[in-house]
């Protein structure tokens, strides 16, 4: 496991993508916010919808903002054609921009509003015109006022910046996420503390240019200025010196498993000569829209995932039947060249203490109808939201007493602690047998087939030499090996590794 | 109305002839020296960037020296030009006012309660200033003032307005005399009525002082 300093000094790359989206958003927004504040200065209305709008802005999460643009910018695909992109820099932008708004709007319109009348008549009755009393004195006297604005705005975007990452833009947020995933705290230590640290750099400097503006020193707003304009200047450099356009993208969702097999792909594919990115953390529909657009590259998807979400099917055709439905329906859909499955299954699957099934006599889902209404159930975030539990729910007439979101690692934690009683567990998680769960049994079949299967996209699918270097891998990994791999990454204390290293160890046990 | 920073509702307001709604604005105010209560000197300007502001709009440069003769004018240490205006007391910052009003030489001072935030003798001290160089410099000059002592002493014509209507154009001496009608007779017995008391005070003063004197005299004669 790699220290806090040594996690930290590796970081300079994310950081540099973390300087490049929150200033890109803030300068947007400043961009966006200063006409819309002379406007609104002029006009009560406009005041009123623009401050209206941003405050609306602000109710609305970070992460569901951000999340939002997606099917925002997919729709506008139908505007400005198939290469707009969805994922990563652009959506992270406008989301941030638009959260950058407010403060800079509200402080541009209130030193409008607050400027001495005296001095706005007098600008008038020394005959300058609207022009020139907006450069000469609106502008400079509310200067400190809106520096103070986008100093508080650049504190927000940087913060709501490390969000970014679960739409595939990089920056400090990935650090932070990996870490959650496999709770490697050290990882989101540094993570927290680099983005922090980056906050109170900017805010000092931002405040050393509004007290400049202020007091009207020449040197002091000269100086932060300057060091902003440096520090700019060099993140730009790096981290357009650093990219690489031919490196093959490799995207994961947000658990231990998906994190382990995207490195597994990625050393198997570095080994062979290509370079290579990850995009981590990203939600299920993300990476499917992400691999169908060419965004990403390759992604390791699962069957019974892909027949409800994309398919939007609500059947359950049997293991071999939906694998086939699914290699067709992407190959005639979205262009997704499914290479092949991996070997192993990843269902959904309900999982209960030991202990506690005893308690209850629960072997299978039926078994828990009666007591349901008492106990509760813990999911992913995004579980009680997917037609799989819907199909459950249904198939049994299943009504929990309470229902509880946690991350996937968390859940398991929740189960032991008894803050949940049941939960959707994962049937290639390691903690399953490390914890001793009883895994309750689907006699109604309500839940689909998982079987892991390699996605790539349309367009690195046209490269012959990185299918050939995949497939080796094609049905190599049985659940008990991914199982280990997977325990290795999420377990505490001894013997923790991180994802890199489970898919070396994983490597060696399949034979590459 | 005449610089145009308020709309007539009704009638009209010529300036050399030509009605100012049809000059174009930012010239007019230009050709019009503006001096108001509110002072309105741009914080951010130094005192002889916000003298030399009006030409500076013109697209003109105000020569330093020009800008130490206006200082001059209005009784300033020509050394003021470099200080900022909220190092100046509320009777400087009105004569900055009045030098950059006269900056771009124009051809008409316009007053709107000039002095009233400042203190009476600072106020009487610029009064009598601006009265001096509206003679020196041949000025047309109209000052709004609601103390009938104030446009007494420094006007050639008083018009006086009540409710929006013109209800007096006099000279000071004939306002004096009893002309004018009521209501300016009324504005005129204010100031009036407060130098009669003061002298009576004054003279009241004066006989118990005598009286006193031959109080302190009689005994010993």
């Amino acid at each position: 496991m790699m220290g806090f300093w040594e996690i930290l000094l590796s970081l300079g790359d994310k950081l540099t993508a973390h300087i490049v989206l929150s200033a890109s958003a803030i300068g947007l927004g400043i961009i966006v916010a200063l006409p819309l504040a002379v406007w609104a200065s002029r006009s009560q209305t406009v005041s009123r919808i623009a401050l209206g709008f941003a405050s609306l802005v602000q109710t609305i999460p970070a992460l569901a903002l951000l999340a939002l643009f997606f099917p925002i910018l997919l729709s506008l695909r139908a505007v400005f054609g198939e290469d707009l992109p969805t994922l990563g820099f652009l959506p992270a932008l406008l989301a941030l921009a638009l959260y950058a708004l407010l403060p800079i709007l509200r402080n541009a319109v209130t030193a409008q509003a607050n400027l001495d009348p005296g001095i706005l008549e007098a600008a008038d009755g020394v005959g300058m015109t609207g022009w020139q009393k907006l450069t000469l004195v609106e502008a400079p006297l509310s200067a400190p006022f809106i520096m103070a604005g986008i100093r508080t705005a650049s504190v927000w975007t940087i913060g709501a910046a490390t969000l970014s990452t679960t739409i595939g833009q990089p920056g400090l947020g990935d650090p932070i996420f990996a870490g959650l995933q496999t709770q490697n705290w050290n990882l989101v230590l540094a993570g927290c503390f680099a983005s922090a640290a980056l906050a109170l750099v900017v805010d000092l400097l931002l405040g050393l240019i509004e007290r400049g503006l202020a007091n009207r020193s020449r040197w002091q707003y000269g100086i932060g200025l300057g060091i902003v304009a440096a520090g700019l200047a060099i993140s730009l450099y790096a981290s357009f010196a650093d990219r690489d356009e031919n490196a093959v993208v490799i995207g994961s969702k947000q658990f231990s498993e998906s994190l382990i097999l995207s490195r597994l792909i990625g050393q198997q594919l570095e080994a062979a000569g290509y370079s290579v990115e990850y995009r981590d953390g990203l939600g299920s529909a993300v990476v499917h829209n992400a691999v169908a657009s060419s965004n990403i590259d390759i992604s390791v998807d699962y069957t019974g995932t892909v027949w409800t979400n994309e398919l939007k099917r609500t059947d359950n055709p049997g293991r071999e039947a939906m694998y086939e439905g699914i290699v067709t329906w992407e190959r005639e859909n979205t262009g997704i060249h499914v290479l092949g499955r991996l070997g192993f299954e990843n269902a959904y699957a309900f999982a209960m203490r030991a202990d506690r099934a005893a308690e209850f006599d629960a072997v299978t889902l039926e078994d828990l109808l009666p007591v349901a209404n008492q106990l509760s159930v813990g999911g992913d975030p995004e579980f009680f939201e997917r037609p799989e539990w819907i199909a459950v729910r249904d198939a049994y007439g299943l009504k929990f007493g309470e229902t509880r979101n946690f991350s996937p690692t968390f859940m398991y934690n929740a189960l032991k602690s008894g803050e949940a009683d049941v939960i959707s567990a994962y049937t290639s998680d390691g903690r399953i047998a490390a914890d001793r769960l009883v895994i309750l049994e689907d006699p109604r079949e309500a839940l689909p087939s998982y079987d892991a299967m390699l996605m790539v996209s349309p367009e690195a699918a046209k490269d012959k030499a990185l299918l050939e270097t995949l497939e080796p891998l094609m049905g190599a990994i049985n659940v008990e090996i991914m199982r280990e791999a997977n325990f290795s990454v999420d377990r505490e204390g001894e013997g923790k590794v991180s994802p890199e290293s489970a898919a070396r160890t994983l490597a060696e046990k399949i034979g590459l | 109305m005449v610089n145009t920073l308020v709309e007539p509702s009704g009638g009209r307001v010529l300036f050399g002839g030509e009605d100012v709604t049809s000059l174009k604005q930012s010239t007019l105010r230009r050709r019009v020296g503006y001096v108001f209560q509110g002072i309105g000197l741009f914080p951010h300007f130094r005192v002889g960037e916000n003298i030399a502001i009006g030409p500076r709009l013109a697209g003109e440069k105000l020569p330093a020296q020009r800008i130490a003769e206006l200082l001059t004018l209005v009784e300033l240490e020509p050394e003021m030009a470099s200080r900022m205006p909220d190092e100046l007391s509320g009777g400087q910052r009105q004569r900055v006012g009045v030098a950059r009003a006269l900056a771009g030489d124009p051809e008409l001072l316009l007053m709107d309660e000039p002095f009233g935030a400042l203190d009476p003798i600072t106020r009487d001290a610029l009064g009598e200033r601006v009265r001096e160089l509206h003679e020196e410099l041949g000025l047309t000059t109209v000052m709004v003032t609601h103390d009938m002592a104030e446009a007494l002493l420094l006007a050639d014509r008083v018009l006086v307005m009540d409710a929006g209507h013109l209800v007096a154009d006099e000279t000071p001496q004939s306002l004096l005399a009893g002309n004018g009608g009521d209501i300016a007779q009324s504005l005129v017995a204010v100031p009036r009525e407060q130098a009669e008391k003061l002298a009576a005070m004054e003279d009241s003063i004066a006989e118990r002082a005598k009286a006193k004197k031959q109080a302190k005299q009689g005994p010993s004669s």
